[in-house]
């Protein structure tokens, strides 16, 4: 049922692997002019293997400086996050990761963008540049390998970064609103295409989302953040089989927990 | 649409597109220069102009070729070519090296930044003398002048493309947990060429002062210190043909800086529209 609001993440995950778990993570910025600013409070929230979590708050409440945490580029000010056991102290390596805005390298084609990561970790050439055809396929890019950045509009390189993140078939995948900029055809695609991946890759993912609907459709459990300094209003568990055909996102039952989680996000005071 | 610009986009990268570019900019620069030429004859006769004041193209053009047939031309001008150009690369080669320590170790900047500053005020002709001194009448000592000035442009261009770089690239390459090498490498050096290529295109021009100055205040050989035997000789024509090849250096080099920008830099050239 729609109604399970979970304020305590650790007992839904009894019998699955945890993979991550955040524990009273906080991050306090301090600005240029001097000010801090409590970007995140105290967050916990367990992540199990093969889990597709989504990120759900307002804007500005610390989504990515949360999923930045994860991903171990930004260190928290406070709480501990562990990655299988062990505290995350500086980048996975292995995970993709699919950042706000694309960060592409304008000086290198689309298809040297795909392969960024694999240069990195030594993948032979020609394994990489079968691999970037492929997931430049995927993301519905395929005969854009040669042109380069400023050459495509906001939505494909969004995509392209998208197809990098994907490009080492990585385990860990944490996605910073990688499908704002797309229109709502191919962003159906690729939530499908998202879903897909998920479930036969087993990789973990944590998505962050600004669409309701998007957060439902495609997640085991939905993180719902206050405004800052943000922490987790709620969980909720999205009790619908996965794979769920594009058709669910208008069913009544997704409806009830759209409306559910419409209600968690507008919540105001405390 | 969008294929349109697309395709403009693309054309604006390929040799063909270069060339018209090149092609009509070259095409209104000869025809300028072939009305001036005309005037500067029409004046010198006119006027009856002295040759040792003025001399006519048609004077410069014989002063020109007798160099060119007599051969004596060749030897200054080889000489002052290895100066310039072997300033200019000493000055890109410690350039982007000092450049990098200055602009990405944060001690380095610390040190040099006030070395740096107090060099900048000094204008660098006025240590040419010095230099004569340390370094002799030969080559060395023109091409180390050459290189000094022509350095200051290029350090100050890298710092700053370097300062200036996109920190989400760097953040996205830690994220793959790319060393340090790779990261300057992929991200911090591509990233710097544009600025790299204004510092270059600047310390190709300050390169051939410095050789030029360093000829003036002593040399056997060099296109600088023939200016001053002819001038000494009264041969103005002969100083106006030493002039011609001088330029023709500074050309030269400077197409080469903008052919190797062209083909190095051309993602960060503001995308081009359809229309025109
Ligand atoms: N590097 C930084 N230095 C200082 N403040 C920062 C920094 N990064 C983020 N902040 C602040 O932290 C808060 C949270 O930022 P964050 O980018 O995590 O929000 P978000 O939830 O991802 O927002 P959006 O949905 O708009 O992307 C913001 O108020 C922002 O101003
Ligand atoms: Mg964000």
């Amino acid at each position: 049922m729609a109604g399970t609001v979970e304020t305590d993440a650790s007992d839904q995950n009894v019998g699955r692997e945890n993979l991550i778990a955040v524990d009273g993570v906080g991050k306090t910025y301090v600005t240029q002019d001097g000010r801090s600013i409590q970007a995140v409070a105290s967050v916990n929230v367990e992540i199990a293997k093969g889990e597709f979590l989504s990120i759900l708050g307002p804007s500005g409440c610390g989504k990515s400086t949360l999923l930045m945490m994860i991903a171990g580029l930004v260190k928290p000010s406070e709480g501990v996050i562990r990655f299988e056991g062990k505290p995350v102290t500086d980048p996975h390596g292995d995970a993709g990761v699919v950042f706000q805005d694309a960060v592409l390298f304008p000086w290198r084609t689309v298809a040297q963008n795909v392969e960024l990561p694999g240069e990195i970790r030594r993948v032979r050439r020609d394994a990489r540049v079968k691999r970037s055809l492929d997931v430049l396929e995927l993301v519905g890019l395929k005969g854009f390998e040669t042109k380069y950045p400023n050459e495509l509009s906001g939505g494909m390189q969004q995509r392209v970064s998208i197809a990098r993140a994907l490009s080492m078939q990585p385990n860990l995948i944490l996605m910073d609103e990688p499908f704002g900029a797309l229109d709502a055809m191919t962003r159906d695609q690729m939530n499908l295409d998202l879903q897909r991946i998920s479930l036969e890759t087993g990789a973990t993912i944590v998505f962050v989302t600004h669409s309701i609907a998007e957060a439902a459709f495609l997640s085991d459990r939905v993180c719902v953040m206050s405004g800052r300094p943000s922490t987790i209003r709620a969980i909720v568990p999205i009790e619908i089989p996965r794979p769920r055909p594009i058709e669910m996102m208008a069913s009544d039952e997704m409806g009830r927990y759209v409306t559910e989680l419409r209600k968690l996000l507008d919540h105001r005071g405390g | 649409m969008t294929d349109a610009v697309e395709f403009s986009s693309i054309k604006s990268r390929s040799p063909g597109a270069v060339a018209r570019v090149l092609g009509s900019s070259l095409g209104l620069f000869v025809l300028t220069s072939i009305a001036l030429v005309a005037a500067w004859q029409l004046i010198v006769v006119w006027f009856e102009v002295p040759q040792f004041i003025l001399p006519a193209p048609s004077e410069v053009v014989r002063a020109i070729y007798s160099d060119l047939v007599t051969g004596r031309i060749v030897q200054h001008f080889l000489v002052t070519l290895v100066e310039i150009v072997g300033g200019f690369v000493v000055a890109a080669i410690l350039g982007v090296a000092l450049g990098s320590l200055i602009g990405l170790v944060p001690i380095a900047e610390r040190i040099g930044l006030p070395y740096l500053l107090a060099f900048q005020t000094v204008p660098k002709v006025a240590i040419a003398p010095l230099l004569i001194v340390w370094f002799g009448y030969g080559i060395q000592s023109k091409i180390v002048t050459a290189g000094l000035i022509a350095f200051f442009p290029i350090l100050v261009n890298v710092v700053t493309g370097l300062q200036t770089v996109d920190q989400r690239r760097i953040v996205l390459m830690q994220s793959l947990k790319a060393s340090p090498l790779e990261i300057y490498c992929k991200v911090l050096f591509p990233g710097m060429l544009p600025y790299l290529f204004a510092g270059l295109e600047t310390g190709a021009v300050f390169s051939a002062i410095g050789a030029i100055v360093a000829e003036f205040i002593g040399a056997a050989f060099g296109l600088g210190c023939l200016i001053l035997q002819r001038q000494a000789a009264v041969d103005v024509p002969g100083v106006f043909s030493a002039l011609i090849f001088l330029s023709l250096i500074g050309i030269m080099l400077n197409l080469l800086v903008r052919l190797a920008a062209r083909r190095l830099t051309f993602w960060s050239r503001p995308r081009r529209t359809a229309d025109h």
